[in-house]
C-alpha cells in the first residue's frame, strides 16, 4: 500500500488580491450581511469554550444569532486556554521600540519558517491591537506600570517588547474575560450552554455541516443538535503524545471526526515542543508542566562543559559552564524561538551533558538576575512560577538553578480552513488551535492567545454571516435520516469500545502511543524511525481493539469510556502525523528531519519542493490518505534561511 | 510508600454513598495526589471494578476543576495548593487518608468525588461581567488604571472557581468566590458603572441558589488555593450596603 | 444582625460602666438606680425611660435571635450531608461558640433579671437596694461563678461579633482588618473585665 496518494491541489479562494494591508477590510466589505431580523432566525453551534470558542459564542450571541455552545468541562471557564501563562502579542508599540503591524506580521511569517499564508498572518497582526482594547474594556487585569499604563515584555523570536501579560496567568485572565462575555449572553438567552457535553461526531446533510452528535457526560445520553452552521474551537491535539503540557482532557475527537466526515487535515506533523518544561520525574508522570517562556527573559540557560559532570551546579565554576544559546545565537541569545531552543537542549543532552536524573535536563539559572535586580524584583515577576516549580520538584529555584527540558506543547497543524476560516465542508468553521491557519511550521510565543481571540472576537463573526446569508434557510429536523444515522454510528462506536472485553486500560495504550510518537515523531525525525512508528501505531491500534477494557456502561458518568474514545481517535491521528512527517522531505520550524540539516545542524528548508500546506483527505482507517497541496506565495516577505545568530 | 485510602463512593446524584477502603502500593513521594489516584484507578479498572470518578483537567493548579476534601481539609493539608499540585511527599504512610467530595446543597454530588458546581456559573451570569460589546472598545491606553487598583483587581481575579471556599465554610457560603469576582471588576475604572448593581444581583443569586450566609468565619481564605484575602468579603459587603442605600434613595 | 447587635453592645457597655459605680459607694449606685428611673419624669411616668430602654432591648434581642436562627437554618440547609471526617475548624473558639454562646447569654439574662431587677430569686431582694441585692447574690460562690462565666462568654461573643460587624462594615484593607481585630479584642476584654470585677470583689470581700 502506498504511503499516500496525490489529489487535486487546493487553494484559498477567499483572500482578496490587492495590497496586503487592505485585504481584510476588502473582505469584510465584500461579505454579505444579515439583517438583525434574519440573524435571530439563524442558529450556530460552537464547540469549545476556550479563547477561540468562548469569544466566538459571546460575539455571535451579541450580534443576535442563536448560539449553542458545548464543552466537556463542568464550566466553560475551565477550557484549556486558562493554563496559558506567558502573554499575548499585539503590535501596539506602547514600548515605543519600533514595533508595528508590519513587524509583527514579518516576525510571525519568519517565525513560522515560511509555511504560513501571508494574508492570514497580516490580518492577525492588524487585529492584534483591537484585541488588547477589547480585553481591557472587559476588565482583564493586565500588568501595569506605576504610571497606570500597560506593561509589556519580550518573548522568543522577537526583538521588541510587545507581549502583554497578567503575571503568569495571562490565559486565565483572558479566558475569564471571554467567559464573562459569554455569561452575559447566556443570561440574555442568546447562547445556550451545554457543559459536560462531548461532541462525538459531525452531522453532514446534503454536503453541509448541519450539526453535531454529543454525549452528555453525566447521564451518558447521546443526542443530536442541529443548526445552520457549526464552529469547531476544540483546541490542539498535543495530547497524542500522552505526556504534554496540555490539560488531561484535551483531545482530537471533534476535529478528527470532522476529518473523517470530509474536512481536510492540514500539516498534522507540525507540532511544537516547548523548551522550558519541568523534566519527567518517572513512569507515573501524567502530564508535564510548562515553565513560562517569559522566564527566558531573565534566566540563563546552561549545561556543564564536560560530559557526565555530576557536580551540583553551585560547584561548577563559570569557566566550566556552557551558556550554549548565548554562544551559538549571540544576537537572540536565550530568546531564540522555541523550536531552536528545544533542539539545542536535546543536542546538549544527547552529547551527555544533560543534568538531573537520566541526564535529560538543562539549567535555567536566575543567579545573575537575582544579583542584578534583587530577589524581590525577581519574585514580583515570576513568583508564582517559582512556587509552582518548587511544589513539583521540591527544589528552591532562588537557591538552585531550575532544571528544564522540552515537552510537547502546541500543534500548528489542524483542520484546513480558508481565509474565512471555513473548512472544506461547507458550513463547518474551525477556529483557534483546532485549525492550521496562522503559524506555519512554528508558532511564536504569545501568538496562540492572539490568534484564538482574533478568530473568535473578530474574524469568524465577520465571515460567518457571508455563509449564513447564502445558505438555504430550511430547518432540518432532529429526525432527519442523516442525523439519526450519525447518532446511531456514535452509539455503535461506544458499544464497540465497551464490548472489547480485554484487559488493558485506555490509559496504558495512550502511554504506549505517546512513547512511540515522542521517540520517532518528536523533536527530530528520520525516515526509518517514522516508518517504524507507522507500523507500531497500526499494530497498537489492532491491539487496542482486541485488548481494551472499559469498565462500567455508557449510560452513566464513565471517565474510562471518555478516555477510551479519545485514545481511539489519537491512534488514528498519530498515523497521519507520521505519514505527513515522512512525506515532508525537509526541515522547517517544529518539523526537523535529521536527513535535512546544514553542516552546523540547522534546519534545511526546501522551498522548491515543499512550500505548500499539506492538506490530507481521509479515505478510511488504515487506508492511504490523499494529499492535496496548497501552494504558498510570498510577496511581502522573501523566504530566507531563518537565522537567529 | 503504601497508603490506605477511605474514599467516598456514590454512583449518582440520588443514590446513597459510603466510604470504601482501598490500599495503594508503590506510591512514590514525587507522585502528585491525583497520580496516586491514577495508580489506584488503573488497578481497579484492570480488575474490572469501577474506578473512582474525580474531576481534573489542567493538573497545574489553574483550571479549578480538581478538588476534594482530604482528611476534612479542602484541597488537603498544604496551604495555597490545589489537589492536583499536592504531592505525596507531604503525607505520612502510617495514617489512612479520608477523601470526600465537596459537600454543599448547591454542589450536588454527581458521582464519587465529582460534584456539580454550575451554581458558580449562575452567579456570574447574574452580573459578574463588564458589558463591553465586541468592537466598541476605546484604545487600551484611553483609561489609565492606578497600579494599586490594577493589583487589587488582579489579586481578586486570580480566583480559579474551585469551590473549596464553599466546601470548607461552616455555613456553606459561597461568599469568598462571589466577593472575589465582584471585587475584581469593581476595582477597575471600567467596572464602576455596573458596580453596585452587580454586587447586589450577585449576592441575591448566591442566596437564592441555597448557599449559606457568611458570618465572617474566615475559614475560606485558609483553604483558598490562590489566597483570596478576607478583605475581599468586606469590600463586597460594603458595595452591597451602598447599593441598598442607593435603592432606598432612588425609591 | 449588625444593627441589633450594636444596640445590645451599646447597652452592655453602658451597663458595665454603671456597674462600676458600685465601687464608689453603696449609696452612689443606689442613687443611680433611682436617678435612672426618674430620668425624664417630667415628660414620662416614673420608670418611663427605663421601660423604653427595656422595650428597645427586648426588640433587639428578638431581632438578633431571629437573625441568628435564620443564619443557622440556612447553614444547615446549605450542607444537608455532613462530612465523615472533619477536624476542628481552623477558625478560633470564639467563632465556634457564637450560636450556643448567644443562647446561653439569653438564659443568663432571664435569670439575671429575676435576680437583680425583680428580686424574685434574690436572697435580699429589696427594690431600690441595688448594692445589698448584688452583694447578697454574689455571696453565694456558685452564683458568682455563674456570673463570671456569663461575663466570659459575653466577651467571646463580642470579640467575634464586633470583629464581624467591623469587617462587614468595611475593614477593607489588610491594615484595617488588623485594626478591627485589635479593637474587637480590646473592647471584649474591657467589657469582660468590667463585669468580672463585681463578683470578684464580692467573693474576695472587697465589697460586703
Ligand atoms: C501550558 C500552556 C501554556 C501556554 N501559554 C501560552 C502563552 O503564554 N501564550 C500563548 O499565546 N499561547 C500559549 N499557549 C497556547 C494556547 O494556550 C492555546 O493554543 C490556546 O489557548 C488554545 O485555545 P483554543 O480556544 O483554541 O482551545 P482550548 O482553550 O484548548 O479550548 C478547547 C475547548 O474545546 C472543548 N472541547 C474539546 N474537545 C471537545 C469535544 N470533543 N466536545 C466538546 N468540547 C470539546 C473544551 O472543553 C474546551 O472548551 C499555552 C499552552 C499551554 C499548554
Ligand atoms: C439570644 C441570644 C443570642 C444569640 C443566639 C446570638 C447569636 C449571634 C450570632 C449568630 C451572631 C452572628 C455572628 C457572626 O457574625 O458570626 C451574633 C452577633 C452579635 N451578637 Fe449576638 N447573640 C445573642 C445575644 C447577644 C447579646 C446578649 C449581645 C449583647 C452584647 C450580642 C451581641 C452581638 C453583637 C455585637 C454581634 C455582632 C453583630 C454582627 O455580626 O454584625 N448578642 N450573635
Ligand atoms: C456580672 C456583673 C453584673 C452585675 C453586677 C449586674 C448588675 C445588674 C443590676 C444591679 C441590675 C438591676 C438594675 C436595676 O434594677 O436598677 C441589672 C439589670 C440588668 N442587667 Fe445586669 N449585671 C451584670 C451583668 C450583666 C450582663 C453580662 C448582662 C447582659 C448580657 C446584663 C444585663 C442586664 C439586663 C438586661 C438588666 C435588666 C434591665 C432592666 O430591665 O431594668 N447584666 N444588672
Ligand atoms: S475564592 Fe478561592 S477557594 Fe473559592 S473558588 Fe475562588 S479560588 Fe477556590
Ligand atoms: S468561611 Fe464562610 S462564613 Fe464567611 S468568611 Fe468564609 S464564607
Ligand atoms: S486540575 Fe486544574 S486546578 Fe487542579
Amino acid at each position: 500500500m502506498p504511503l499516500y496518494t496525490e489529489g487535486e491541489p487546493i487553494a484559498d479562494g477567499k483572500a482578496p488580491d490587492g495590497p496586503i494591508a487592505r485585504r481584510w477590510e476588502q473582505r469584510r466589505f465584500a461579505a454579505r450581511l444579515l439583517s438583525p431580523n434574519n440573524k435571530r432566525k439563524r442558529t450556530v453551534i460552537v464547540v469549545g469554550t476556550g479563547l477561540a470558542g468562548g469569544s466566538a459564542a459571546a460575539t455571535l450571541g451579541e450580534l443576535g444569532y442563536r448560539v449553542s455552545s458545548f464543552c466537556y468541562q463542568d464550566s466553560p471557564r475551565r477550557a484549556h486556554s486558562i493554563a496559558a501563562q506567558g502573554g499575548i502579542n499585539a503590535a501596539k508599540n506602547y514600548a515605543g521600540d519600533g514595533d508595528s503591524v508590519h513587524r509583527l506580521f514579518h516576525d510571525t511569517i519568519k517565525g513560522g519558517d515560511f509555511r504560513a499564508r501571508e494574508s492570514n498572518v497580516h490580518r492577525l497582526a492588524e487585529i492584534s491591537t483591537q484585541i488588547i482594547d477589547q480585553c481591557v474594556a472587559q476588565g482583564v487585569p493586565f500588568a501595569r506600570e506605576y504610571g497606570g499604563l500597560l506593561d509589556t515584555r519580550s518573548f522568543g523570536g522577537a526583538q521588541v517588547s510587545r507581549t502583554f501579560y497578567a503575571r503568569g496567568q495571562t490565559g486565565q485572565q483572558l479566558l475569564l474575560g471571554a467567559y464573562q462575555a459569554l455569561a452575559r449572553q447566556i443570561a440574555a438567552r442568546t447562547v445556550t450552554m451545554h457543559p459536560r457535553t462531548e461532541m462525538l461526531d459531525l452531522v453532514v446533510i446534503d454536503g453541509r455541516a448541519r450539526g453535531v452528535v454529543v454525549r452528555d457526560l453525566v447521564s451518558g445520553k447521546i443526542s443530536t443538535h442541529l443548526a445552520d452552521a457549526v464552529v469547531l474551537a476544540t483546541g490542539g491535539y498535543g495530547n497524542a503524545f500522552y505526556l504534554s503540557t496540555n490539560a488531561k482532557g484535551c483531545n482530537t475527537t471533534a476535529i478528527w471526526r470532522a476529518h473523517r466526515r470530509g474536512a481536510l487535515f492540514a500539516n498534522p506533523c507540525f507540532t511544537q515542543i516547548h523548551p522550558t518544561c519541568i523534566p519527567v520525574s518517572g513512569e507515573h508522570q501524567s502530564k508535564l508542566t510548562l515553565m513560562s517562556e517569559s522566564l527566558r527573559n531573565d534566566g540563563r540557560v546552561w549545561v556543564p562543559q564536560a560530559r557526565g559532570d555530576t557536580r551540583p551546579p553551585a560547584q561548577i565554576p563559570e569557566a566550566e559552564r556552557d551558556y550554549y544559546l548565548e554562544r551559538i545565537y549571540p544576537s537572540f541569545g536565550n530568546l531564540v524561538p522555541r523550536d531552536i531552543a528545544s533542539r539545542a537542549a536535546k543536542n546538549v543532552c544527547d552529547e551527555g551533558r544533560g543534568v538531573g536524573p537520566g541526564g535529560r535536563g538543562v539549567y535555567l539559572d536566575f543567579a545573575d538576575a537575582i544579583e542584578r535586580l534583587g530577589a524581590a524584583a525577581v519574585k514580583a515577576k515570576y513568583g508564582n512560577l517559582f512556587e509552582m516549580y518548587e511544589r513539583i520538584t521540591n527544589e528552591d529555584p532562588y537557591q538552585v538553578p531550575m532544571r528544564i527540558y522540552p515537552a510537547v506543547h502546541y500543534t500548528m497543524g489542524g483542520l484546513w480552513v480558508d481565509y474565512d476560516l471555513r473548512s472544506t465542508i461547507p458550513g463547518l468553521f474551525v477556529i483557534g488551535e483546532a485549525n492550521f491557519s496562522d503559524h506555519g511550521a512554528n508558532r511564536l510565543g504569545a501568538s496562540a492567545l492572539m490568534q484564538g481571540l482574533a478568530d473568535g472576537y473578530f474574524v469568524l463573526p465577520s465571515t460567518i454571516g457571508d455563509y449564513l446569508a447564502d445558505c438555504p434557510a430550511d430547518t432540518v429536523a432532529d429526525g432527519h435520516p442523516d442525523a439519526v444515522k450519525a447518532a446511531g454510528e456514535v452509539r455503535e462506536h461506544i458499544d464497540r469500545l465497551l464490548s472489547v472485553g480485554g484487559d488493558r486500560t485506555a490509559d496504558s495504550f495512550h502511554r504506549e502511543l505517546g512513547g512511540i510518537l515522542w521517540e520517532h515523531c518528536g523533536m527530530e525525525r528520520d525516515a526509518a524511525g517514522l516508518r517504524t512508528a507507522i507500523d507500531q501505531i497500526s499494530a497498537l491500534r489492532g491491539e487496542f481493539w482486541r485488548d481494551l477494557r472499559v469498565p462500567g456502561t455508557g449510560a452513566e458518568l464513565n471517565q474510562s469510556l471518555e478516555r477510551a474514545g479519545r485514545v481511539a481517535d489519537f491512534l488514528e491521528l498519530a498515523e497521519l502525523m507520521c505519514v505527513d512527517a515522512l512525506h515532508r522531505e525537509e526541515s522547517c520550524g517544529g518539523h526537523f528531519r535529521a536527513e535535512h540539516q546544514t553542516e552546523d545542524g540547522e534546519a534545511l528548508r526546501d522551498d522548491e519542493n515543499f512550500d505548500y500546506v499539506a492538506a490530507w483527505e481521509f479515505t478510511g482507517t488504515g487506508n492511504s490518505p490523499v494529499l492535496h497541496r496548497e501552494h504558498l506565495q510570498f510577496h511581502e516577505v522573501r523566504p530566507s534561511r531563518r537565522s537567529y545568530q | 510508600m503504601r497508603f490506605t485510602l477511605r474514599i467516598w463512593r456514590q454512583d449518582s446524584r440520588d443514590s446513597d454513598g459510603r466510604l470504601g477502603e482501598y490500599v495503594v502500593d508503590d506510591v512514590l513521594p514525587d507522585m502528585s495526589f491525583l497520580e496516586m489516584l491514577d495508580v489506584l484507578n488503573e488497578r481497579l479498572a484492570t480488575d474490572g471494578e469501577q474506578p473512582v470518578a474525580f474531576d481534573h483537567d489542567c493538573r497545574e493548579g489553574i483550571c479549578g476543576m480538581c478538588g476534594m476534601m482530604i482528611d476534612g481539609i479542602a484541597h488537603g493539608p498544604q496551604r495555597e495548593t490545589t489537589t492536583c499540585q499536592l504531592y505525596m511527599r507531604h503525607f505520612d504512610e502510617g495514617r489512612p487518608i479520608t477523601i470526600e467530595p465537596w459537600r454543599a446543597k448547591p454542589f450536588p454530588v454527581v458521582r464519587d468525588l465529582v460534584v456539580d458546581r454550575s451554581a458558580f456559573d449562575r452567579i456570574i451570569e447574574s452580573g459578574g461581567y463588564i458589558s463591553a460589546p465586541t468592537g466598541s472598545a476605546p484604545d487600551a491606553h484611553a483609561v489609565q488604571v492606578r497600579k494599586r487598583d490594577a493589583d487589587r483587581a488582579f489579586e481578586a481575579a486570580a480566583c480559579i472557581g474551585c469551590g473549596a471556599c464553599v466546601a470548607t465554610c461552616p455555613n456553606g457560603s459561597g461568599m469568598l468566590f462571589t466577593a472575589a469576582k465582584a471585587t475584581h471588576l469593581g476595582s477597575l475604572p471600567q467596572g464602576q458603572p455596573e458596580r453596585l448593581g452587580r454586587a447586589e444581583n450577585m449576592l441575591e443569586t448566591h442566596d437564592e441558589l441555597g448557599f449559606g450566609g457568611c458570618t465572617n468565619t474566615g475559614e475560606c481564605t485558609v483553604v483558598c488555593p490562590v489566597g483570596i484575602p478576607l478583605e475581599t468579603i468586606a469590600r463586597f459587603n460594603r458595595d452591597v450596603l451602598k447599593a441598598s442605600f442607593r435603592d432606598t434613595a432612588a425609591s | 444582625m449588625a444593627a441589633s447587635g450594636a444596640i445590645l453592645l451599646l447597652y452592655v457597655v453602658v451597663h458595665m460602666l454603671s456597674n462600676l459605680k458600685i465601687f464608689i459607694s453603696p449609696a452612689n449606685i443606689d442613687a443611680y438606680a433611682v436617678w435612672l428611673r426618674r430620668l425624664f419624669d417630667g415628660l414620662l411616668e416614673y420608670e418611663g425611660f427605663v421601660w423604653i430602654v427595656r422595650v428597645v432591648l427586648l426588640a433587639a434581642v428578638l431581632l438578633h435571635a431571629t437573625a441568628a436562627y435564620q443564619l443557622a437554618r440556612r447553614a444547615r440547609a446549605a450542607r444537608p450531608v455532613g462530612y465523615q471526617r472533619r477536624p476542628k475548624v481552623q477558625a478560633g473558639y470564639a467563632v465556634r461558640t457564637m450560636r450556643w454562646g448567644g443562647v446561653i447569654l439569653a438564659f443568663f439574662v432571664v435569670y439575671h433579671v429575676l435576680d437583680l431587677t425583680t428580686g424574685d430569686v434574690n436572697p435580699h431582694g429589696v427594690h431600690g437596694e441595688v448594692y445589698r441585692n448584688v452583694v447578697a447574690s454574689f455571696q453565694r460562690w456558685y452564683i458568682a461563678l455563674f456570673y463570671a462565666l456569663a461575663a466570659c462568654s459575653l466577651g467571646l461573643h463580642i470579640r467575634h461579633g464586633l470583629w464581624s460587624a467591623l469587617q462587614s462594615l468595611g475593614a477593607m484593607t489588610a491594615a484595617r482588618q488588623r485594626a478591627a481585630r485589635l479593637t474587637a479584642l480590646g473592647v471584649s476584654i474591657a467589657i469582660t473585665a468590667g463585669f468580672l470585677s463585681v463578683p470578684f470583689a464580692v467573693v474576695t470581700g472587697i465589697l460586703k
